[in-house]
Formats: C-alpha cells, sequence, structure tokens
C-alpha cells in the first residue's frame, strides 16, 4: 500500500515525469522532487497564500493539490513566470514600492497578482485586495503591495494604449 | 503538518470509485480536495485510500433538460461565476459564489464536494436547501435522487451511506416571476461567516410572494430552513411591518450554540439583520 504513483506534468514548460508517494502535495514535490524552492510552503493548509502557482492557467494553494492529482497538467511556478519575463514590471514595482519585506509571501503574491492582470485592464484597489485576500503578508500592512499592482496595471494599460 | 500515508487510486467510472471505495474498508474520496487535504496535512482524517473522482465523466459538465439543471459534481466554485446556464438558471449560486473562501481555493473546490461535506457554515449546502435542489447518489442500488430538504440530518451527516457518491445536483430552473439574494456576516472577507442566508421565492406580478424558501446557514449543525417565516410571507406583499413582523419570527426558529466568540443572543440578532435585509433586497424584482 501507499506506493509511489507514476506521474507526468509540465512545470515551466518542461515536461517532467516522476514516481511520487500519494500523499505528496505539490507544494512539495516542486520544492523537493525538482528543487523549485520559490514555491513557499508557510501554513501548509491553504490559509496563507505563499505556496500558490499556476495550474492550467488558474492560480491554486500547491499544498491543497496531491501532486498525483496534478496529473497532465501545466504548472507554472513564480520561477517560470519570472524567467519568461510575465512578471518584470510587476517584479520592477515590488522593488521601487517597497512591497516585500522579508520576502516571505511574495512569491505567491506575485503568482495571484500575475493572474489578476492577466485579465487585462486596471483593477480598482478594491479588485485588487479582493483578489490578494488569499494572501497573508505580516510585513508591509499591504498597502505597498496594492500599489505596486495598480501600477503595473496602469503601466501596461497605459503601453497597450499607445500607438 | 504531512498526511499520514495512503493508497491512491483515480477511477474513470462511478461503479471503479464505489468498488475500489467498498474494497478497502477505509477509504475517502477526493474531488477538488479544497477541504480534504488540509484535513489529511492536519490527520484529522488518515485513510488508508484515497479514490479520486476527478476522472468520472457523469460528474463534469452543467447541462439544461426541460426546468431542471444538472451541476455536475465536479463542477468547481468558480464555474459559478462564469458559467451561463449557471447565471441563467441557478443565479443564487452565482451570488453566493464570491463569498465561497477565497479565489485560489474557488478554482480547486467543488460544488459536489461542498455538498458532501455539508460544512454547517458552508454556503453552497444551504443554497441547496433555497433552491430546492435534489442530490443525485450514486450508490450499491444505482443512482437515486434526493431532496435537499431529506439530504441534511445533523453535523457533517447528510442521506449519503458510506462509500456513496455525490454525482450531481438538480436544481430547479428560476423563471420570470422568481426572486432571489444571498448574503452574509462575516468579520474578514473571505471567512467563515458568522451568519449566512439564501432565499427564493416565486412572486405573483402584484409582488405579492406565491412561496419562498429561506436557508440560514452558520447558526446550527445542519443548514435549516426558517418556516414559520416562510409560511408568514406566503400570500404578503413585503413591506417594513411584514418584515418587523417575521424577523420577531427568528428567535423561535433558530437555537444556535453556545460559542465563545459569538454568544447565541448576538447570533439571532445578526440573522434578524440580515433577513431583514434579504426581504428588502427582494421587496422590488430581482
Amino acid at each position: 500500500m501507499s506506493a509511489p504513483v507514476p506521474l507526468a506534468l509540465t512545470v515551466n514548460g518542461v515536461e517532467v515525469a516522476r514516481a511520487v508517494a500519494p500523499r505528496t502535495t505539490l507544494a512539495d514535490f516542486l520544492r523537493l522532487d525538482l528543487e523549485l524552492t520559490g514555491t513557499h510552503t508557510g501554513c501548509e493548509m491553504g490559509a496563507c497564500g505563499a505556496c500558490l502557482v499556476m495550474m492550467d492557467g488558474v492560480p491554486v494553494h500547491s499544498c491543497l493539490v496531491l501532486a498525483v492529482q496534478a496529473e497532465g497538467a501545466v504548472i507554472e511556478t513564480v520561477e517560470g513566470l519570472s524567467e519568461r519575463g510575465a512578471i518584470a514590471e510587476l517584479q520592477q514595482a515590488f522593488h521601487q514600492r517597497n512591497a516585500l519585506q522579508c520576502g516571505f509571501c511574495t512569491p505567491g503574491v506575485l503568482v495571484n497578482a500575475h493572474a489578476l492582470l492577466e485579465h487585462g485592464g486596471v483593477p480598482t484597489r478594491e479588485d485588487i485586495r479582493d483578489a490578494l485576500s488569499g494572501n497573508y503578508c505580516r510585513c508591509t500592512g499591504y498597502e505597498a503591495i496594492v500599489d505596486a499592482i495598480e501600477t503595473t496595471a496602469r503601466l501596461r494599460a497605459g503601453a497597450e494604449g499607445q500607438p | 503538518m504531512k498526511a499520514r500515508a495512503f493508497s491512491y487510486v483515480r477511477s474513470e467510472t462511478l461503479a471503479d470509485a464505489y468498488a475500489a471505495f467498498a474494497q478497502a474498508g477505509d477509504a475517502s474520496y477526493i474531488s477538488g480536495g479544497q477541504s480534504l487535504v488540509p484535513a489529511l496535512a492536519l490527520r484529522l482524517q488518515a485513510p488508508e485510500l484515497l479514490v479520486d473522482l476527478g476522472a468520472v465523466a457523469e460528474m463534469h459538465g452543467v447541462t439544461l433538460d426541460g426546468d431542471m439543471l444538472r451541476i455536475g459534481g465536479l463542477t468547481r466554485h468558480a464555474q459559478m461565476l462564469t458559467e451561463p446556464l449557471i447565471a441563467r438558471h441557478a443565479p443564487l449560486l452565482a451570488q453566493a459564489a464570491p463569498h465561497v473562501a477565497h479565489p485560489a481555493i474557488r478554482n480547486r473546490g467543488t460544488l459536489g464536494g461542498s455538498v458532501a461535506l455539508a460544512d454547517p457554515a458552508s454556503e453552497f449546502p444551504a443554497m441547496m436547501l433555497a433552491m430546492d435542489a435534489r442530490m443525485e447518489i450514486f450508490g450499491a442500488a444505482g443512482t437515486r435522487l434526493v431532496p435537499a430538504d431529506a439530504y441534511f440530518q445533523d453535523l457533517y451527516q447528510t442521506a449519503l451511506e458510506p462509500g456513496e457518491i455525490l454525482v450531481a445536483l438538480h436544481v430547479p430552473s428560476v423563471g420570470p416571476r422568481h426572486r432571489w439574494a444571498f448574503d452574509e456576516l462575516t468579520r474578514r472577507r473571505g471567512d467563515y461567516a458568522m451568519v449566512g442566508a439564501g432565499l427564493q421565492g416565486l412572486f405573483e406580478e402584484d409582488g405579492r410572494i406565491e412561496h419562498i424558501r429561506i436557508a440560514f446557514f452558520s447558526v446550527a449543525a445542519t443548514p435549516v430552513r426558517v418556516k414559520s417565516v416562510e409560511a408568514a410571507l406566503a400570500g404578503r406583499k413585503i413591506d417594513a411591518a411584514l418584515i418587523a413582523h417575521v424577523q420577531g419570527l427568528i428567535d423561535a426558529e433558530l437555537d444556535p450554540a453556545e460559542d465563545e466568540h459569538l454568544p447565541p443572543a448576538m447570533r439571532l440578532h445578526l440573522a434578524r439583520v440580515l433577513l431583514g435585509r434579504l426581504l428588502q433586497t427582494v421587496s422590488s424584482p430581482t
């Protein structure tokens, strides 16, 4: 019983095949098996949001998904988003607005902010706060995070508006 | 904070899943896993086998059959906000969905999982009562339909027998004379409600209520209808006096348990406030 189960999925554009113990969460699989430690594990019960990753195009808590449930899925972690430049403006804005201090929550916040901004347009501050309602940050008081996301949304909207 | 080891099987048919569960003896089904995985991590549950329902075809999809909307049990919470058939035929679910947990949880959590767990503080189980839904249940004798009124039995106890599977939810479609409303009172966005409720009613052209169903959650061991309130509203037109009258019936209908964070008297007060707001909302057409 509890024998390893074959698992095949795509992580940051790379096809991966491994055998995993059924109890392994996607978060632990990413961190321990694939050594993608940008995904952080905080509460490991879906409360803190540090472990958010993109799964088939939407943000999910990787601590609340068993790795075996991700069979065939397309996963993108904060490393993948960073390396392909998808969150470059967000990262720059976080830096400029001091939207992080210890940085523990930042990968999850970036993944959620990326998902929100993918809808296009400029979300209201209330929309941004609602989207981040599942992300805990114990350093910033959130105001700077909301600033950074809003700034990035305005930047992108302005860039799109130019000829 | 790590789950105890367990075996895992992904079933593609209801019969296979049911057989795997029965053979294991100590098994759990998993759909979206947004309640089960934390329970495993905290070792509140430690089954020997997890039977994954994610690949069962009959549990996917939303279809309209006459006046009945069939929502597959694996339909995710987020789809309550994006699925056109739900917006048109079961709008109370779309209205409740933004209040269910946080966006990333809604991307994984399933309607069937929520109703099968029957957390008394959850939004969707109570909406099943308000909408007079039927639960499609697969078991040893095949498939049966159980009305919401007979489904919720006690704390986390439903009409589901061990090993049975909640396949789909059947929701009567709303028509032009229906009105509905949902609201809840929480301390923080996305938290469990201190008190929540949804209602759905059929209204006459002149605004009188033909019949109405009102379901509260977070007030008892199960979601509950307030039947004396429903009866007092039938045949009447909503005005301030009627609202005050039915608010006065709440104390006799609900009996919240002692709670160190929220005394019963305060919960009853919040329930009266919420009832008043919801009735005000449907006093004009939805």
